[in-house]
């Protein structure tokens, strides 16, 4: 274990999940970057006409970071027209302001604001067109079949060792865990199911989603190798 | 991980996850921006300055996309 990773703190009651301890090296650096951040804040937090202007300059560039996302993600939704793509964008952009200027509080200064403010439209524009990659679809909680794999290429010791493991694998998810593990893991890992297309759909938070799955995939792995996950659980 | 993976190894990977600490969604978003830049940075060391947060990209697709594409959008910006 590295000497940055002894350095995080173990939630309680999230074991095996890190909580970052206060930024240690978080000390502001003045940098022409670093200015220009300040500058957007406090352009922000002011009044008037110079607040509204600020505010049009971050729609328009949360605008671009939307259609940016959008672009990369069009060929998953082929059904969908330009024009309502751009819709999407649009209403990302639309989103990810109102988030933005919500947690401005937040921006700690330990990357660009153009940076930080980008990542709340690349999360809003993405969740939206996996949502409608998704729309009217099925969501499989269960697993109808293990998938068949073509093996023509590998040695047949390596072919028994790849099916023993995933056997063992099947076996624990039927042994191991809760029905509600057995979903969420069936949905995410086996079925490929977004996690934020599956939250939606259970009424659940993608966080609260990954814990379940990572809780899970904690109890295949003791279950698999006892000796191995016992280092895990005494970190 | 590459494209050479078998399949079988790749549906156990999804399955049984990372190993070790990891963070979390939350936290993952948090982070992400300045992770980004430190990775983007010379001699910026990511991994040591966000412990589990590549554990936490290994094993969350969706995070995992939305790391590719801040990074990409910021790399395009430079």
């Amino acid at each position: 274990m590295s000497e940055a990773v002894r350095d995080c703190e173990l939630r309680g009651g999230h074991a095996g999940h890190v909580t970052l301890r206060p930024p240690v090296r978080a000390q502001k650096i003045r940098t022409a970057a670093g200015e220009r951040s300040e500058g957007w804040i406090d352009e922000l937090r002011s009044d008037g006409a110079e607040r509204d202007e600020a505010i049009g300059r971050l729609h328009a560039l949360l605008l671009r970071a939307a259609r940016f996302e959008v672009m990369r993600r069009a060929r998953f939704v082929p059904h969908v027209r330009g024009g309502d793509l751009d819709d999407v964008a649009l209403q990302s952009a639309n989103d990810a302001l109102v988030a933005v200027l919500a947690k401005l509080d937040r921006f700690r200064g330990q990357s660009r604001f153009t940076t930080w403010a980008y990542k709340f439209a690349l999360l809003e524009a993405a969740v939206k067109v996996r949502r409608l990659a998704w729309q009217g679809r099925e969501i499989p909680l269960e697993p109808t079949e293990w998938p068949r794999f073509a093996d023509s290429g590998s040695s047949p010791h390596a072919q028994t060792e790849r099916g023993e493991l995933l056997g063992e694998i099947s076996r624990a998810i039927d042994t191991e865990l809760t029905p509600h593990q057995r979903e969420v893991l069936v949905a995410l890992a086996l079925n490929e199911v977004p996690i934020d297309v599956l939250a939606e759909r259970l009424g659940t938070t993608r966080g609260a989603l990954y814990k379940t799955l990572h809780d899970a995939r904690r109890k295949l792995r003791r279950a698999l190798d006892p000796e191995e996950e016992r280092g895990q659980a005494d970190d | 991980m590459t494209d050479k993976t078998h399949p079988q190894e790749e549906l156990a990977r999804r399955l049984l996850g990372p190993a070790g600490p990891e963070l979390g969604c939350d936290e993952c978003f948090e982070e992400l921006d300045r992770y980004v830049e430190l990775e983007l940075a010379r001699g910026g060391d990511a991994n040591a300055a966000v412990p589990g947060m590549r554990a936490h990209l290994d094993g969350c697709p969706a995070c995992q996309e939305d790391y590719a594409s801040l990074r990409a959008l910021v790399e395009a910006e430079a």
